[in-house]
């Protein structure tokens, strides 16, 4: 017994007893089935296409007779007409419908000859949407990049222990640059940021000390929370927007010019040349960066104080040194530290792990920002638990 | 011409390779012989490329072995194979020569790190395989300022800094003009004739293919694997594959589907 379904009796399709048309064509039926009748311009700056449903409204009327063309009223045409010709000429292969293009303008019938008649080929499945996969994804993820972050943290370690007995392929002037670069080149944008930081502090302080008559506090609270965390915290802010994106970008763009094939083929250690140079370069100049945004953040908060807030310079200077122990300045210099080492390895890692293309070397560059960012402000939140733990 | 009667320079057996665990190509064998010019030859996509790369330590292969002389290149701890890798030069299809540095400096940087020569000595012998390749440029020019064809004359030099035993190049003439193409063409017919080197390229050229090498292998990119040996001009008047006749005369195959369709996989 054959149980495939009965085909559809050709005289229980709906006759073109009106004409169908659409913008551009209309279709009429005759003995050979049904002629589409192309008019006017086709043109894709003014369409692209079929009107939705009239390629079904074609393919009904049509029944199992073919579709053919008459295009002596066509004038210009463009890919639009192809789009629709072939979406018609799809379509019509799904229900078994013979599909005529000698009608078509000769050119057009030879395009068409050029594009495939298969299905074309669905995307490729994206990320399923379900919760549970993305979130077990994310941790399969996350953990692989700890695994990564990890191993380059390990063999920069083992790197600089290399160094240390001066039989690394890092090479001297690398590391200059790269101390360049992450020291005086910054020192602009870390002096104009941390200034900044300063007045805004002394005005901050001014309105409330002013009510209790302190207003000569203000150099301590100007003081403390520069050395103490404003100085390391917006410098780290700074350099992880300026020096970490920018070592990921160019590792990124390396990658994708084949440089890092090109040194991995000569047998050069990424880790030596590339990555310890920028470690070790911003894990150096961070403390003193922070050293010099302490110094400039005090005297942002000098001179707002003297010039807006009617403290003496002596006053200020004074309370200054009398607010500031040893001890906090080692705090923000080991804070600065770690942030330094933290912002590189986020930048180095972000660049190593990016794709090849332009696309990649931007992504590469806000997630080296974004993580750097993150991740200074969190460590800084466990550092100040910590202090507060040990009552420092 | 390949001595066909010694030992080869570099045995590939049984080689399989691919990323992320997937195939790119199945069961690649075949022997380079000392001072030959062997090419690797596909279509795009086929996994030439990516056969470089597993031969130069890039990309570990799924399956099979690459012997250099009688070591298991594979097989030998990081250390060894990065050993064995300095035996080589690498010329990639881009030039990927460091774009932080100046020309001179690609060149000079290999025996930067693994000579002690002085600087000035490592600087003569830059300029020396800079104008070897036929360039005569400024110490300060970065590799944005020179055009393609000359970027690529410097990752020649780059890549023979270090008087290797076995040079490596994928695609050296893609993009260049036919006499651009041809001088290279001769370049590396004078460099094998002049260092003894051993060349194996990855190329679609076929002027190129049929000027030069002495010896090749044809990847195939329907059955992932290798269709053919032999010389490319060889392989022109004899095989009777029909892709590999088809390439080799530079038409469609017979179960071409259409100008229309094209291969859209990457190497």
């Amino acid at each position: 017994m054959d149980d495939r379904p009965a085909p559809e009796p050709v005289d229980q399709r709906s006759p073109l007893t009106e004409p169908l048309s659409g913008r551009g064509w209309s279709a009429r039926t005759d003995r050979e089935g049904t002629v589409v009748v192309l008019t006017g311009d086709w043109i894709a700056s003014a369409s692209v296409g079929a009107e939705p449903g009239s390629l079904r409204n074609i393919l009904d009327a049509t029944g199992n007779d073919g579709i053919s063309f008459d295009s002596k009223q066509l004038g210009r045409w463009d890919s639009s007409l192809l789009v629709f010709v072939s979406e018609l000429r799809q379509a019509a292969r799904k229900r078994d419908i013979a599909f005529d293009a000698t009608g078509l303008p000769q050119a057009a019938a030879r395009l068409l000859a050029l594009i495939s008649q298969a299905a074309p080929v669905a995307a490729r499945a994206r990320r399923s949407s379900a919760l549970v996969t993305r979130v077990g994804q994310a941790v399969i993820d996350a953990g692989g990049e700890a695994a990564a972050v990890t191993s380059l943290v390990g063999d920069t370690v083992l790197s600089c222990g290399t160094a240390l007995r001066g039989r690394v392929s890092m090479r001297g002037v690398d590391l200059l640059d790269c101390m360049r670069e992450a020291g005086v080149a910054a020192l602009p944008i870390v002096t104009v940021v941390n200034v900044l930081i300063g007045g805004i502090v002394a005005f901050v302080g001014a309105v409330q000390l002013r009510r209790f008559g302190a207003d000569v506090f203000i150099a301590d609270l100007v003081g403390v929370a520069m050395v103490r965390e404003m100085a390391a915290l917006m410098t780290a802010i700074v350099m992880s927007g300026r020096t970490g994106g920018a070592y990921a970008a160019h590792i990124a763009t390396m990658l994708g010019n084949e440089e890092i094939d090109a040194l991995r083929a000569i047998g050069i250690p990424i880790n030596d040349y590339l990555i310890l140079p920028r470690i070790l370069a911003l894990t150096g100049m961070m403390p003193l960066l922070y050293l010099y945004g302490s110094a400039v953040g005090i005297f942002g908060g000098f001179v707002v104080a003297v010039t807006m807030l009617n403290i003496s310079p002596d006053s200020f200077i004074d309370e200054t040194r009398a607010s500031i122990a040893l001890s906090q300045i080692l705090f923000g210099l080991v804070k600065s530290f770690a942030f330094g080492a933290l912002i590189a390895i986020v930048g180095c890692r972000s660049g190593l792990g990016a794709g090849r293309s332009a696309a990649d070397v931007g992504q590469a560059a806000t997630r080296a920002v974004v993580i750097g960012i993150v991740g200074v402000i969190a460590l800084d939140a466990v550092f100040a638990i910590c202090a507060n733990a040990l009552d420092f | 011409m390949p001595q066909q009667v010694t030992d080869p320079k570099l045995r590939v057996e049984g080689l399989a390779f691919g990323y992320d665990g997937g195939i790119v190509q199945h069961d690649v064998s075949f022997d380079v012989h000392d001072k030959s010019i062997f090419a690797i030859m596909g279509g795009s996509g086929c996994g030439k490329s990516t056969l470089m790369k597993t031969m130069i330590g890039l990309l570990k292969p799924t399956a099979g072995s690459i012997h250099f002389g009688n070591e298991d290149y594979w097989a030998a701890p990081e250390e060894r194979r990065t050993e064995i890798g300095r035996r080589f030069g690498v010329v990639f299809q881009s030039g990927a020569l460091w774009s932080s540095m100046t020309a001179e400096e690609n060149v000079a940087l290999p025996s930067r790190m693994f000579t002690d020569l002085d600087d000035e000595t490592i600087k003569a012998l830059s300029r020396l395989k800079l104008s070897l390749v036929g360039l005569d440029i400024d110490a300060s020019t970065m590799p944005a300022e020179l055009s393609g064809g000359m970027r690529r004359r410097v990752a020649i030099a780059r890549a023979l800094a270090l008087d290797p035993e076995v040079l490596f190049l994928d695609e050296p003439s893609a993009g260049l003009d036919p006499i651009a193409a041809k001088r290279l063409d001769d370049l590396i017919l004078e460099l094998r004739d002049g260092f003894g080197v051993t060349v194996i390229m990855v190329s679609h050229e076929l002027p190129s293919l049929f000027a030069i090498c002495d010896d090749g292998i044809f990847l195939d990119t329907e059955t992932k694997t290798a269709i053919a040996k032999g010389s490319p001009r060889v392989l022109r008047e004899t095989s009777e594959h029909p892709t590999v006749r088809a390439f080799m005369h530079r038409e469609r195959p017979p179960d071409d589907a259409g100008p229309g369709v094209v291969n859209h996989a990457s190497q």
